[in-house]
């Protein structure tokens, strides 16, 4: 064996050049970023020593409610990277008119593939499983999700996807081929190098999260609700729970299909989506696209959610249209599966086909103008508050009726023809996405963070976050739809049209204010955590909620209720408060039965991104090893049966006496006064 | 709550704790709702194939070359064998205290699906001799990655019957060892739902 087979065999294509610095400043300064950041986290916790703490209060966690937190977090620290690289990529577009502009053609390139599989896979898909992970349980009236140590493996596993992405900008290089990832071009004549492996491997470990996740939500809302709360009085955010923990189950696969054949395609030399030898693109187009739309309406249903507990909590009125609203978001889970061709209209099947699915498109326009009517309704004669979480619902019905407009137009063929991959497009889901999703995220993190914390965020940074989200979208975006409309394609590096400079660098600024929305929500958070005694809501209802996550201390014990309530209407928690039972002790505890902390979801996690990232760079006695560890993983705990540790009934009994003393000796404000030092947690409708 | 009553629905788990048959309902539920998105999985991999049968030939062998009926009568009649041994163990779990029917069974179970995959590799090698490698054309990547996905299937089923095995012999994880098998008997019966698909579409269709 000489040297060089030595070298493969145990470092594969790893070389030293792959490390830093990279070939030009900007990826370099960004490499140094994530490596000062490690550091950085790393140094802070040796000095302030919380490593034991992180373990084992968190990390090891199987609690729903830390895994959720700990979900959200890397939405957050992924949400900082993405918005960064969008910023860079304004930029470039702007200044790159008959110029180079500031970046590479391939590094601008890898810019916009790692933006969008960001935004979606490690920013939007956490979030949104974080939220539901946090609130679902709580809404139903549950102890935990059904599976916790599943929950914890999804949860690690996405965080192994985060962490391979991240890795990529300091070893070696990204993925160029768009979050997409078409074939050809992805196929190894192409792209010989690593940076698609980079994005198969990462994407594939967070879908394998997410399908386990989703069949892991679907199962504790069918199996885990409080004795009486049938499906029909659920609130409207369960609901959504279930229906994207549907979509989870069945469209996740189509995309964990499509990557491993490609993968086949690219390491044993298959002949799936090649060009030679009877490989066909398309097929990796249906594939793709049977998982990407769906996945449109799992990013959207959870804000649907929000939205819809946010509107009803902040006009002080029941939800208009309730079972309308359940309706109509099933008819948008089902009709997400049969529109997926409308992604490639112009590849080239016959005009009948493109007919239908573009009324199928269309068709989902009608349950949606449903839920708009409805939230509409719902704040028509209400006593509106305009928190934060509120100003940002009714930007979100604003702009969302635009995209949807936008969208209509685009369902059709002939119009799709001439504007599609062009910014148009771009304008389009960015319209549903950013006022949809991440809004509908933003406000689910501002209005359920003093339930998880104990203690409200500051209002006025979260008014000037709303401000500077909103400015900074509409005048990102609206100007994209003219630049479509005048002919400007998307994943430009650089045009040659002088009257584009305008509205290219509107655009710019409005990237800047969206910079800015991103910083002041970190301001909000660091000004909140210092001021958290003056924000405290230790009795749990700053809102004057409707459901049940209200109505438990903030933050709730481990057990989430000392003692499962009997629903009986929906708006389970108002029905309690007006009869005057909410806070009334219960006649007998029992002991409760939770899991016990673990850290082999960690070391599975841990695992696969050995696996991945091995794979990546054809380490093959690696890969081998960080698969045998996560299957081991999992076995060694089938052998253990110590799963759980019990709450005895009197400390359950002395922290709830001490929960509901504390909830009848707090003077009640007004919930128009909600935002006032006096709420501690207790705010009412004004008698 | 009565015995009745805490029964699950189906084959169940037989003489055992009332935790147990409690425990029973959300994790069979949960298996089921797995092996529905198991089983799209299954259905794009066949359409995929169907697709590569028809234009991804490429100028390569087409399904009625690479197909062996007696192979996969053989191969048919192994795994339906199976499936019905294992059929035999859950009633044994269910029906009788005695644990050496149950092992038996299963043990013929292993057997059976051993052999499968020993016919399957058979044809593998076959079809290797013969030039009919996946990397020559699109239709015997997707004829490849379809069989070797079921097969891979069946593999991961006897890992988890040793790991049973094993486990069976441990004490304090009786529950749970009942509540897995009935759950890889769930697994191993899709398993024979889905080659009858692969039956139908592959090789009988490739014969014709």
């Amino acid at each position: 064996m000489n040297t060089h087979d030595l070298t493969y065999w145990l470092f594969g294509n790893l070389r030293w050049s792959d490390f830093p610095p990279k070939s030009d400043l900007i990826a370099t300064g960004a490499a140094s970023l994530v490596i000062l950041g490690a550091l950085g986290v790393v140094v802070l916790l040796t000095v302030t020593r919380r490593w034991r703490w992180l373990w084992s209060e968190w990390l090891t966690s199987l609690d729903h409610k830390k895994i959720g937190i700990m979900y959200i977090v890397i939405a957050f620290v992924m949400l900082a990277r993405a918005v960064v690289e969008a910023a860079l990529m304004r930029t470039q577009q702007a200044v790159a008119i008959n110029a180079p502009g500031v970046v590479s053609p391939e590094h601008f390139a890898q810019l916009f593939t790692t933006h969008g599989s960001v935004m979606i896979f490690f920013m939007a898909m956490p979030f949104l499983s974080g939220i539901i992970n946090y609130v679902m349980p709580l809404q139903i009236g549950a102890r935990d999700l059904t599976f916790p140590f599943m929950n914890a493996v999804g949860l690690w596993l996405t965080g192994a996807g985060a962490a391979l992405v991240m890795v990529s900008l300091v070893i070696g290089k990204f993925s160029i081929g768009g979050w997409s990832g078409y074939p050809p071009f992805t196929e190894l004549p192409f792209s010989p190098g690593e940076g698609v492996d980079y994005w198969i491997w990462a994407v594939t470990l967070s879908s394998l999260g997410t399908t386990l996740t989703g069949i892991n939500f679907a199962v504790t809302l069918y199996k885990e609700r409080a004795p009486g709360m049938r499906l029909f009085r659920l609130p409207l955010f369960a609901w959504t729970s279930l229906c994207t923990a549907i979509l989870m189950i069945f469209a996740m696969p189509p995309l964990t299909v499509a990557t491993a054949l490609l993968a086949l395609d690219r390491y044993a030399g298959f002949h799936f989506f090649t060009n030679d030898l009877g490989g066909n693109m398309m097929n990796y187009a249906n594939l793709f696209w049977l998982f990407g739309h769906p996945e449109v309406y799992i990013l959207i249903l959870p804000a649907f959610g929000i939205w819809s507990e946010v509107i009803s909590t902040f006009s002080g009125k029941r939800l208009y249209g309730y079972k309308s609203m359940v309706f109509a978001v099933m008819c948008i889970a089902v009709l997400s599966f049969t529109v997926w061709l409308h992604h490639f209209f112009t590849m080239g099947q016959s005009a009948n086909v493109n007919a239908v699915f573009g009324i199928a498109t269309m068709l989902i326009g009608i349950p949606t103008g449903v839920k708009v009517y409805d939230w509409l309704l719902t704040m028509y004669g209400g006593r509106l508050r305009l928190t934060a979480p509120m100003l940002f619902a009714v930007t979100f019905l604003f702009c969302f009726v635009l995209g949807g407009l936008s969208g209509i137009i685009l369902a059709n063929p002939p119009v799709d023809f001439s504007v599609h991959n062009s910014l148009f497009l771009v304008a389009h889901f960015h319209n549903m996405l950013i006022p949809g999703t991440l809004f509908g995220m933003i406000a689910g993190y501002m209005f359920w963070f003093p339930k998880a914390f104990g203690f409200r965020l500051e209002e006025t940074w979260g008014r000037i976050a709303w401000g500077c989200w909103s400015a900074g979208f509409l005048l990102a975006f609206l100007p994209l739809y003219m630049l479509g409309l005048f002919g400007m394609m998307r994943r430009t590096a650089e045009t040659f049209r002088a009257e584009y400079a305008p509205w290219l660098w509107t655009a710019w600024g409005g990237a800047g204010l969206i910079v800015c929305g991103l910083g002041a929500l970190i301001v909000q958070l660091i000004v909140s955590i210092r001021r958290r005694e003056a924000l405290a809501v230790p009795v749990g209802d700053p809102w004057d909620g409707h459901s049940l996550e209200w109505w438990t201390s903030s933050p709730p014990p481990e057990y989430n209720f000392a003692v499962l309530p009997k629903i009986e209407e929906t708006e389970a928690f108002t029905a309690m408060k007006r009869r005057g039972r909410a806070y009334e002790s219960p006649e007998d505890y029992a002991d409760i039965t939770m899991p016990k902390h673990t850290g082999l979801p960690v070391m599975i996690g841990a695992a696969g991104f050995v696996c991945a990232f091995a794979l990546t760079w054809h380490i093959w006695w690696a890969a081998a090893l960080g698969l045998l560890a996560m299957w081991g993983g999992v076995v060694a705990r089938s052998f253990r049966s110590d799963f759980e540790h019990v709450i005895p009934a009197a400390q359950i009994e002395r922290e709830n006496e001490a929960w509901l003393a504390r909830a009848r000796a707090t003077t009640p404000v007004d919930r128009f006064a909600e935002l006032d030092p006096a709420n501690r947690g207790k705010a009412v409708e004004r008698q | 709550m009565s015995d009745q009553q805490s029964l699950h629905a189906g084959v169940n788990i037989g003489r055992t704790d009332p935790e147990a048959h409690e425990e029973a309902g959300p994790v069979m539920f949960g298996f089921w709702v797995f092996l529905m998105s198991d089983l799209v999985l299954f259905a794009l991999l066949l359409a995929t194939y169907s697709a590569m049968s028809l234009h991804g030939i490429a100028g390569g062998p087409t399904p009625k070359d690479v197909t062996d009926l007696k192979s996969a009568g053989i191969e048919t009649a192994l795994l339906l064998a199976s499936s019905f041994t294992f059929g035999m163990a859950s009633l044994a779990q269910k029906y009788r205290d005695d644990r050496a029917p149950m092992v038996a069974w299963m043990v013929a179970t292993a057997l059976l699906g051993i052999a499968f995959l020993g016919f399957e590799a058979r044809d593998f090698v076959k079809l290797a001799e013969e030039g009919h490698m996946p990397q020559r054309s699109g239709f015997l990547s997707a004829h490849f990655t379809l069989l070797g996905c079921h097969g891979l299937h069946v593999s991961a089923g006897l890992v988890w019957m040793a790991v049973l095995f094993v486990q069976m012999r441990v004490p304090g994880l009786e529950r749970l060892v009942r509540l897995r098998i009935m759950r890889l008997a769930l697994f191993w019966h899709m398993l024979d739902v889905v080659w009858i698909a692969i039956l139908t579409f592959v090789f009988l269709y490739g014969a014709a």
